[in-house]
């Protein structure tokens, strides 16, 4: 299925977690804050959510700013 | 000395929290994370801007970052909605931010106007505030320098209003030094103006207003020696705030000699 990653399309397996979309983008125990569909996915929620074909996801961190 | 210099009791409350330094700074434009750790150390900062975006994917993960080198344990993070141009996308990065700090409730509410001037939008400024506010949002927000305004968002709740000085990066220092005059006597949170400082005269002389802090980046970041300047921003602070506590000789037109006049020769 496809999903939007970041703004960019992004394929992925079908019921992918965001626990697992995490892990395959590198991000597995990062610190970043995640949201599907502009609504936030809480960290300890992210092994039970499944991703669902075209769902809007963001992966954020923080870095320098003023 | 152990007089008033030292006086441990005069710390800038934030939301209930004191911090000793008056001088919160923002990290970004540094030459990379060892700078911009250095800076803040010499600042003798304890309250830290950073910005909310998205990873680069395809980019290498366990590269070092942002905490790594500011850690929230050491630091207290100011989270920011800078690049922000209405109330939805503020509120947006706020809930995000406080995702990623794990329940951390304050934050640095900017929207911006437009990419000229990067003057608030005050209308969009004014939504995101109440709206965080309700969600439970500790909220320090950059504003304009008008002082009803800063009263409004005082009234709505935010925990510190931070007007202006001089539009962001410009460093041409303080600009309306009445309307912050007039906004630091009505207010009853902190005011920290934040943006428009140049160098360490301009954080003085915000300082030796009343001003409860200062909140700058590019003064420091961009610098020939971002280091130094953060070292002297913290002397002007430091500076300023104690001549604001000790309180100004009023200005005269005519001269008031220092020596006394009884008792001279001839």
């Amino acid at each position: 299925m496809q999903i939007t990653l970041n703004g960019h399309p992004h394929d992925c397996g079908d019921n992918l977690t965001l626990t697992q979309l995490l892990h395959e983008a590198g991000y597995a125990g990062r610190r970043v804050a995640v949201e599907v569909n502009q609504e936030i996915v809480p960290r300890s929620q992210h092994g039970a959510y499944a991703l669902r074909q075209g769902d809007q996801v963001e992966i954020v961190h923080a870095i320098g700013g003023g | 000395m152990n007089i008033k210099t030292q006086d441990t009791a005069d710390t800038l409350v934030i939301a209930g929290k004191s911090y000793r330094s008056r001088l919160l700074t923002g990290t970004g434009k540094y030459k990379d994370l060892d700078e911009t750790r250095s800076a803040t150390l010499a600042a003798g900062a304890e309250i830290v801007t950073a910005a909310i975006r998205r990873v680069n994917l395809g980019q290498d993960p366990n590269a070092p970052n942002l905490l790594d080198a500011l850690p929230p344990g050491e630091f207290t993070l100011l989270p920011n909605t800078a690049g922000c141009y209405n109330a939805v996308d503020a509120v947006r990065t706020c809930r995000l931010a406080r995702e990623l700090l794990d329940g951390h409730q304050l934050v640095k509410l900017e929207v911006l106007g437009d990419e000229r001037t990067l003057f608030p939008d005050v209308v969009e400024t004014l939504k995101a505030a109440e709206q965080l506010v309700a969600d439970g949002f500790e909220v320090m927000v950059y504003t304009s320098d008008d002082p009803i305004l800063a009263k409004k968002l005082e009234q709505i709740g935010c925990v510190a209003v931070m007007p202006l000085a001089a539009p962001i990066g410009s460093g041409l220092g303080i600009q309306n030094k009445y309307n912050l005059l007039e906004i630091i006597e009505n207010a009853k949170v902190p005011i920290i103006v934040d943006a428009g400082v140049g160098t360490a005269s301009d954080a003085a002389i915000a300082m030796e207003l009343g001003c409860d802090g200062v909140l700058m980046n590019t003064a420091i970041a961009g610098a020939k020696d971002p280091v130094l300047m953060a070292h002297a921003m913290k002397l002007a602070i430091e500076a300023g705030r104690a001549a604001f506590r000790a309180g100004r000789i009023p200005r005269k037109r005519f001269a008031s000699a220092s020596s006394p006049i009884d008792g001279t020769i001839g």
